[in-house]
C-alpha cells in the first residue's frame, strides 16, 4: 500500500552483481558447442557458466519426472531454455554478454502439437515416459461403464478442446542469491515453495541442504507460475558462488512465458449417460494433455483432469483415460485450478446440452443430484460436506435465473445484440491429501513463540502470495489465545527458522497451515493456562483467554493481562515456543494413482453468468457474474471474497482471451500487449454469495476459496452464449471469429458448433480396474486432540 | 527488465534547432515526441539511433488554434488526451476525438502526442518482438532479415499501419504541415503515407511534422469505430472512419477510410462514391458497406483471424453509416459515435 | 553519456548523474532507492509502473529523466501524508483491495490523479480510468469499491475541511 513491501527484485545487497540467462533459440536442437570466450572478454562480466559447470544433475518438482537441467547440456527442448548464463556489474553488460556467446546447433524436428508428436515418435523429445513422447498415460476405472451406458435413457459423446494459458503475474520471476564466505547459502526468491527449492539446491548444486538457506520473497501473483524450482534461481546460486559476491536474477516479461508451468491445453472427449429424470448413470472421459518440453506437475496434471469431476454430481460408474504427450514447448504444470477446469468444461458443457434434450432447467437438473455428504466417490473420494445445492439456489435466486433463462429457445429479440443467461457448477480440493515427495513427515509446521512484551511470533513456512494466509494464520492463532490480530507476528518463510511447509499451491496453506497453527497455539495456550490456573488458584479448565487478558469468567477482576501470563508460563515452563503441525488423513484409494485427487475436504461453487453476445461481430460483453461458494466457514469475508473474485477474473480472461499459442515453433504472443488478459473494461461486477458448511476436517469448518470459483466460469459462458445465439462454442477461449463461424454455419444449415472435429488416434493402456465406491459412507473424520474444544 | 540501447538526447527547443540537429547527426538521429511508440520498439531493438532529438520542449507544436468554423490546427507535439477531450473536436469532429481516445491506455494518451499516432511505426506479429525473438525465427523483411514472414514470396513489407488518427483525419479532409532543411510544405495528410510495410511515410529524414490541418467542418458528420480484443491497450486491428456531409437525408459528400488493413490508410473510394447524391437508406448502407469491405485486405499478422476483421469492415462501414445519418441501432459501437 | 539531472520526486530535489538513456522508472528504483514503483513489462503494456507528473498518471518506464526537470514527480512514496496514509491507502486496506499488492502502487497514483480532477465520479468513470491498469489478483472489484469509498470520504472531509 505504501510502496515498503520489499519483492525480490527490490532488494539490494552489497557488491551485489547481476546475472541473465541465454536462452535457445530453437524450439528442438543438439548443443554441438558453446564458445564463451567472446561474452568473458566483456569488461564488467564476472563469470559466465553453461551446463558444463554444474553438476550433472536432472531434477524435477516431481521425484518421477526428474528431466530437467538448469542449463541445458546435450540438447534444448524449447525456445527459451537456458544454456548459458552470465553474471556482471550490471544488467546491461550481462545481457550484452550473452550476445557474445556463440553457440553451434544442430536443429531437430520440432514437434509443436500433440497430433505431432504422436505422429513422429521417431524424435524422441525424451528418453522416457509412457511411450514415444507420451509422457505419461493413465487409465482408472470404477465400475462397469458399458453396463452404466446401457442403462441409460440417454447417452451423449461430446469432444471438447481448452486452450493452454499463462499465469501472467505482475511481477515477474526474481532472486537474489548470496553464497558467503562461509560456504552458507541463501537465495531470497519470488517463490511459493520455498521447501520444494530448498530440497532441490541442494540436490542439484551438491551442497549440503543444512547449509542452504531459502527466503521466500513476498510475491507479487503466484497462481502456480512460482511452484517450481527454475534454471534462474539455480544459477545465481551458481554466479554467486564462483563471483563471491550475492547476485540477482530478474527476468523479462517475454522470458516470464517461456518459464511457463501454466494450463495444459487438452482436447477432451467425454460420453455419459443419463436417465430420463436427469441422473448420471455413468461417466467415460478421454483427456489428451499437450504438457510441453518438460515434466513439471505434469503427472499431477494428467491425474487432475479425470479425478475431480465426480465429486460434485452423483456418478455410480466413472471411467478415466489421460496421457500426457511431451512437445517442444515451454512447459505446462499448475495454474489455478490444476487440471480440472478444462474437464469441468466438458462436463458442464454437456451437461447443459443432456439437460436440453431431456428438457430440464439445468440448474434443477443438476440441483438434483448432487452428491451426498459424508459420502465416497466412485473413484475413493470422500466427500465430507458440499454445500452445492444451497450454491444453485442462492446463485439461481440473486441472478434472476428464473425470468432469465425461461426455457430452451434462444435470445429472440430482434435487435442485433442477444442476451443470454448460463449457468455452471463445480467442486476442488482443498490440499492435496498427498505431498510432492512420499513421506510420514507433517505436510505443515509451525511454531510459536510467546515473547514476554505479550506478542506472538508466528513461525511458518507458508508464503502469503496475496490470498491473505499471513493474516489468516495470525487470526487464528489471536483467536485462540484472545489476543489482538496486531499483536502477532507472522515471519516470512525461511527454511532455516520456519518449520516446512509444502507451499502455496493446491489451496491448502488455510487448512494446513491453519490446522497446525491451532494445534500450536492451543498447546502454548494449555502451557500458559496451566501457570495462571496456579497464580489464580484455580483449575485450568476454568479459565478463558480473551480480550488480551487470562482469567476466569465469572471473576473477570481477577483476569490476568496476557504478557503477564506470558511470564508466568515462562516462569513455570521456561521458554514458550510450542509446535503444531499437520498431515492430511490418509484417504488415498487403495489403487495405483488412488494418491491424486484425494483432500481433507471439497469447496463447492455455482456461478451464472448473464451476456450479450453482438451477432454481426461474435463479441460478447458480460453484464454480470454471480457466484456462490461453499466455503466451509467464511473465518475473513473480505479475504475469501478477494479469491473467490480474482479466481472469476481469472476465469472470464480464460473464457474470453487468454492463449498460449505457438506459430513457426515461437511463441506467438510472448508479450502482456499481445497475451490479452482482461482490463476493468472487460470485467463486470462480480456478485459473490458465500455459503457456509462448516466442514470437521478444516479449521473452524473452512474449505478453500482461491481456485474452486475458476471453473464454473467458463462453462457458464459457453452456456450462456448457446442460451443467447444458439451456437455452441466446444472450445476455451470462447471468440468473436468463433461466435460468427459456427454463426455462419447455422445459416448454411450446418451444426451451429465449433469445437475438436476429430481426436488423436491413441491406445490407452488397460485400465486399472477397481470397484466403484460411489455411495460408501465416508471413513471417520480423523478426530484431531485439540479440536475436541472448537470454539464457536 | 527490458532497457533502452544508449544514445545522446538533444532537447530541442525550436524546431529550427530540431532541424540543425537532424541535419547534423543524420542517420544517426530519430526524432522522439512522447516517446511510448519509440522507446517500446527501442527497447527490443528495432531502433537504436546513436541520437534522439526532443521535440517535447517545443513550444510550437503544442495546443490548437482556430475554431470549427474555420478550421483548426492541430500542433503535432499536441497529447492524444487533449485532443480527445479538445471541446471544439468532440462536437465538430468527433471521429478524431474518438479515435484519440481510443488510442492504448489513458497514461498512454497523456504521454502521446497527434504527431507521434499519425507517424506511428507500422507493426506486425512478426516485427514487434524482442531481439531475441527476431533472431529465433530468423529476422524479417523490415527489420535484420530479408523475406516478409506473413507473405514469403513477397517483394514488399506487409506491416501494418496501426494509427487509429490517421483514418480519422484522412476521413475529415485533414492536411498535414511538415517543416524541414528545404523549407515547409502542407499536403493532404492521405498523401503522406506510402502503401509499404518499411517505407510508410511519404517525407524526407528532415522533415518534422510541425502541424495538423482540420477544415472548416461546414456540416461534415464523421465517426470511427475500432475493432480490438480488449477496451484499452490494444492497437486497431480495424479501423473504420467515415465522414459525410449531408443534406437533409441526402448524402453530398463522403470518405470512408479503412485503417490497419493495410500499411497505409485505406481510402474505400468506390463504396464513397455510391453515397453521393443518394438519401441514406438501410438499402445503400447495406450495399456501400459491402462494397466497402472490398479494399479491406488484412494479412494474418496481427491479433484476430485476418477473415474476421474483414468481416466485420463491412459491419462496422454500415453502424458508422447508421449513426451518421441517425438511423438508430449502430449496436455497441455507438458509444464510439460521438 | 551520464547527464547532470535536477529531478523532484514526491517535492524531494534530488541532483542526479546518470546515463541518458536510464528511463525514469529505472532512476526512481536503482539510483533513487525508491523500489515503490514497480515494473510489470517495461513496454508500456500493463500499468504497473504508473507514477504522475504534474498530478498526470504516466507510465515511468516509457519516461526519460532528462525530459522532465522542473516537473513534479509523485511515487507511491509520496501518496502518505507523514505518518498518515491517504484516504484511498486506508479504503484499499480496509476493503481488500490490495491481495498481492504488486499492481497496488500504479493503481493507487492513477485513482488519485482521477480524484483530484472529478470529486465523486460514477463506477464506470473510474472502471475507464484504471483501464490501463492491469490486475491479476482482485477482479478489480474490490479496487473500484475502495476508490467509490475514497471518494466519498475525500468529498465529505473536503466539504468539512473547508477553511480548516
Amino acid at each position: 500500500m505504501t510502496g515498503e513491501t520489499r519483492y525480490a527484485d527490490d532488494l539490494v545487497l552489497p557488491r551485489m552483481a547481476h546475472a541473465k540467462l541465454l536462452r535457445s533459440s530453437h524450439a528442438h536442437a543438439r548443443i554441438r558447442g558453446i564458445d564463451t570466450t567472446r561474452a568473458r572478454a566483456l569488461p564488467g562480466v564476472l563469470a559466465v557458466i553453461t551446463g558444463a559447470d554444474l553438476p550433472r544433475v536432472r531434477f524435477g518438482i516431481l521425484p518421477v519426472s526428474q528431466d530437467e537441467e538448469a542449463l541445458c547440456t546435450e540438447k534444448v527442448r524449447m525456445v527459451g531454455d537456458a544454456v548459458a548464463a552470465v553474471a556482471a556489474v550490471d544488467e546491461e553488460t550481462a545481457e550484452q554478454a550473452c550476445r557474445l556467446i556463440d553457440v553451434a546447433w544442430e536443429p531437430l524436428p520440432a514437434l509443436m502439437s500433440i497430433e505431432e508428436s504422436l505422429a513422429h515418435p521417431e524424435v524422441r523429445i525424451h528418453e522416457y515416459g509412457d511411450g514415444p513422447n507420451v509422457h505419461k498415460s493413465v487409465a482408472l476405472q470404477f465400475g462397469d461403464v458399458e453396463a452404466a451406458f446401457a442403462r441409460a435413457d440417454l447417452v451423449r459423446e461430446d469432444t471438447f478442446y481448452y486452450e493452454g494459458s499463462t499465469h501472467l503475474p505482475l511481477e515477474q520471476h526474481a532472486a537474489v542469491a548470496h553464497w558467503g564466505p562461509d560456504g552458507k547459502l541463501t537465495l531470497w526468491s519470488s517463490t511459493q515453495t520455498p521447501h520444494y527449492v530448498h530440497r532441490l539446491l541442494a540436490k542439484i548444486l551438491d551442497v549440503p541442504a543444512a547449509h542452504v538457506r531459502v527466503v521466500a520473497a513476498p510475491v507479487g501473483g503466484g497462481f502456480g507460475g512460482k511452484l517450481d524450482p527454475f534454471a534462474h534461481e539455480i544459477a545465481a546460486c551458481h554466479l554467486s558462488r564462483l563471483t563471491g559476491r550475492p547476485v540477482k536474477i530478474a527476468l523479462t516479461r517475454e522470458e516470464v512465458f517461456y518459464v511457463h508451468r501454466g494450463r495444459h491445453p487438452v482436447l477432451m472427449w467425454l460420453k455419459t449417460g443419463f436417465t430420463r429424470q436427469g441422473d448420471i448413470t455413468g461417466c467415460h472421459i478421454k483427456t489428451w494433455l499437450d504438457g510441453g518440453a518438460y515434466g513439471s506437475y505434469g503427472v499431477a496434471s494428467t491425474f487432475y483432469t479425470g479425478v475431480i469431476n465426480p465429486v460434485s454430481y452423483k456418478m455410480p460408474v466413472y471411467k478415466f483415460e489421460g496421457a500426457r504427450i511431451f512437445t517442444n514447448k515451454p512447459p505446462c504444470g499448475p495454474k489455478r485450478g490444476h487440471g480440472t477446469p478444462q474437464p469441468r468444461f466438458a462436463l458442464e458443457v454437456q451437461l447443459d446440452r443432456a439437460a436440453e434434450q431431456l428438457g430440464l432447467d439445468p440448474a434443477a437438473m443438476r440441483r438434483r443430484i448432487v452428491t451426498e455428504p459424508f459420502t465416497k466417490t466412485a473413484n475413493h473420494l470422500t466427500v465430507t460436506t458440499t454445500g452445492l445445492a444451497e450454491c444453485i439456489d442462492r446463485v439461481v435466486e440473486a441472478s434472476g435465473w428464473r425470468t432469465k433463462w425461461r426455457g430452451w429457445r434462444a435470445g429472440e429479440a430482434p435487435s442485433e445484440k442477444k442476451r443470454g443467461v448460463g449457468l455452471a457448477c463445480s467442486a476442488y480440493m482443498t490440499g492435496a491429501g498427498t505431498a510432492i515427495y512420499w513421506n510420514a513427515m507433517p505436510h505443515s509446521g509451525v511454531v510459536l513463540r510467546a515473547d514476554r512484551s505479550g506478542a506472538v511470533a508466528l513461525l511458518c513456512g507458508a508464503t502469503d502470495i496475496g490470498q491473505g494466509s499471513d493474516s489468516i494464520l495470525a487470526s487464528f492463532a489471536a483467536e485462540v489465545l484472545g489476543i489482538a490480530l496486531k499483536d502477532v507476528h507472522v515471519h516470512p518463510a525461511d527454511t532455516t527458522l520456519t518449520p516446512v511447509d509444502l507451499g502455496s499451491y493446491s489451496s491448502r496453506v488455510t487448512l494446513m497451515c491453519g490446522m497446525a497453527t491451532i494445534q500450536a497455539a492451543e498447546r502454548l495456550r494449555g502451557a500458559i493456562f496451566e501457570a495462571v490456573a496456579k497464580k489464580l488458584e484455580v483449575a485450568p479448565g476454568a479459565l478463558v483467554a480473551r480480550g488480551g487478558r487470562v482469567g476466569v469468567p465469572e471473576d473477570w477482576d481477577t483476569a490476568v493481562p496476557f504478557a503477564q501470563a506470558v511470564e508466568l508460563g515462562e516462569a513455570m515452563h521456561g521458554v514458550l515456543a510450542f509446535p503444531g503441525s499437520y498431515a492430511p488423513p490418509r484417504r488415498a484409494g487403495k489403487y495405483k494413482g488412488g494418491g491424486v485427487g484425494p483432500s481433507p475436504c471439497y469447496s463447492y461453487t455455482a456461478s451464472v453468468v448473464d451476456l450479450s453476445v453482438d451477432e454481426e461481430t461474435g463479441e460478447i460483453e458480460l453484464h454480470d457474474v454471480w457466484i456462490a461458494h461453499d466455503v466451509g466457514r467464511a473465518l475473513n469475508p473480505l479475504l475469501v471474497e478477494g479469491q473467490v473474485e480474482g479466481s472469476v477474473y481469472m476465469g472470464i480472461g480464460e473464457a474470453l482471451m487468454e492463449e498460449q499459442v505457438f506459430r513457426k515453433g515461437l511463441h506467438k504472443t510472448p508479450s502482456m500487449l499481445d497475451y490479452k488478459s482482461p482490463t476493468t473494461l472487460e470485467t463486470p461486477d462480480i456478485h459473490t454469495i458465500l455459503v457456509e458448511t462448516d466442514d470437521p476436517e478444516g479449521p473452524f469448518g473452512a474449505k478453500e476459496a482461491g481456485q474452486g470459483p475458476l471453473l464454473p466460469i467458463m462453462p457458464a459462458i459457453a452456456n450462456a452464449v448457446y442460451h443467447a445465439v444458439g451456437v455452441r462454442i466446444d472450445e476455451v477461449p470462447i471468440t468473436p471469429d468463433k461466435i460468427l463461424r459456427a454463426l455462419e454455419a447455422r445459416r448454411r444449415g450446418k451444426p451451429a458448433r465449433v469445437g475438436p472435429e476429430k481426436l488423436p488416434l491413441f491406445a490407452f493402456k488397460e485400465p486399472v480396474v477397481v470397484e466403484s465406491a460411489f455411495g460408501q459412507p465416508a471413513d471417520a473424520v480423523v478426530v484431531r486432540p485439540f479440536q475436541a474444544e472448537r470454539l464457536a | 527488465m527490458m532497457r533502452l540501447p544508449p544514445f545522446t538526447y538533444v532537447a530541442a527547443r525550436t524546431l529550427a534547432e530540431a532541424a540543425a540537429a537532424l541535419a547534423e547527426h543524420g542517420a544517426d538521429a530519430m526524432l522522439v515526441a512522447g516517446g511510448t511508440d519509440l522507446y517500446p520498439n527501442m527497447k527490443r531493438r528495432q531502433f537504436e539511433p546513436k541520437v534522439l532529438v526532443g521535440l517535447r520542449g517545443i513550444r510550437e507544436l503544442a495546443g490548437v488554434r482556430g475554431s470549427a468554423r474555420e478550421g483548426l490546427t492541430l500542433g503535432a507535439g499536441t497529447t492524444l488526451a487533449a485532443v480527445a477531450a479538445h471541446r471544439e473536436i468532440v462536437t465538430h469532429y468527433p471521429a478524431l476525438a474518438t479515435a484519440a481516445g481510443l488510442v492504448s491506455s489513458p497514461q498512454l494518451r497523456n504521454m502521446g502526442t497527434l504527431g507521434g499516432n499519425v507517424c506511428v511505426d507500422t507493426r506486425c506479429n512478426y516485427y514487434n518482438q524482442s531481439f531475441e525473438w527476431r533472431r529465433a525465427i530468423g529476422f524479417c523483411m523490415k527489420k535484420d532479415g530479408d523475406v516478409c514472414l506473413v507473405a514469403p514470396g513477397s517483394p514488399r513489407c506487409w506491416a501494418v499501419s496501426s494509427s487509429d488518427t490517421a483514418p480519422a483525419l484522412v476521413s475529415l479532409g485533414a492536411a498535414v504541415r511538415l517543416v524541414g532543411g528545404g523549407g515547409e510544405r502542407t499536403v493532404p495528410l492521405a498523401a503522406l503515407y506510402h502503401d509499404d510495410g518499411i517505407e510508410y511515410l511519404a517525407k524526407r529524414r528532415d522533415e518534422i511534422v510541425t502541424d495538423i490541418l482540420l477544415p472548416p467542418v461546414d456540416g461534415w458528420r464523421s465517426a470511427y469505430l475500432k475493432l480490438r480484443r480488449r477496451g484499452s491497450f490494444d492497437f486497431p486491428v480495424l479501423g473504420v472512419a467515415v465522414a459525410a456531409r449531408l443534406e437533409g437525408a441526402v448524402v453530398r459528400d463522403a470518405r470512408i477510410v479503412l485503417g490497419a488493413v493495410a500499411s497505409r490508410p485505406r481510402l474505400a473510394e468506390k463504396a464513397a462514391a455510391a453515397l453521393v447524391g443518394r438519401r441514406l437508406t438501410p438499402e445503400l448502407i447495406a450495399a456501400v458497406a459491402e462494397l466497402a469491405a472490398g479494399p479491406s485486405k488484412p494479412l494474418d499478422n496481427t491479433d484476430f483471424t485476418h477473415p474476421y476483421r474483414k468481416k466485420v469492415t463491412r459491419v462496422f462501414v454500415a453502424r458508422a453509416l447508421r449513426a451518421l445519418g441517425g438511423l438508430g441501432d449502430a449496436g455497441r459501437a455507438v458509444e464510439a459515435i460521438a | 553519456m551520464k547527464a547532470r539531472i535536477a529531478l523532484s520526486v514526491n517535492d524531494q530535489p534530488h541532483e542526479l548523474l546518470v546515463p541518458v538513456h536510464k528511463t525514469l522508472l529505472e532512476v526512481l528504483r536503482e539510483d533513487l532507492g525508491l523500489t515503490g514503483t514497480k515494473h510489470g513489462c517495461e513496454l508500456g503494456e500493463c500499468g504497473t509502473c504508473t507514477v504522475l507528473v504534474d498530478g498526470e498518471p504516466v507510465l515511468s518506464c516509457l519516461a526519460l529523466p532528462v525530459e522532465l526537470e522542473g516537473r513534479r514527480i509523485t511515487t507511491v512514496e509520496g501518496l502518505a501524508e507523514g505518518g498518515r496514509l491517504h484516504p484511498l491507502q486506508q479504503a484499499f486496506a480496509e476493503l481488500g483491495a490490495a491481495q498481492c499488492g504488486y499492481c497496488t502502487p500504479g493503481v493507487l497514483l492513477t485513482a488519485q490523479a482521477l480524484l483530484a480532477a472529478e470529486a465523486l465520479p460514477p463506477r464506470d468513470r473510474i472502471r475507464e480510468a484504471l483501464a490501463g491498469n492491469l490486475c491479476r489478483c482482485t477482479g478489480y472489484t474490490k479496487i473500484l469499491d475502495a476508490v467509490e469509498l475514497a471518494a466519498l470520504r475525500l468529498s465529505r472531509g473536503a466539504r468539512a475541511g473547508a477553511g480548516r
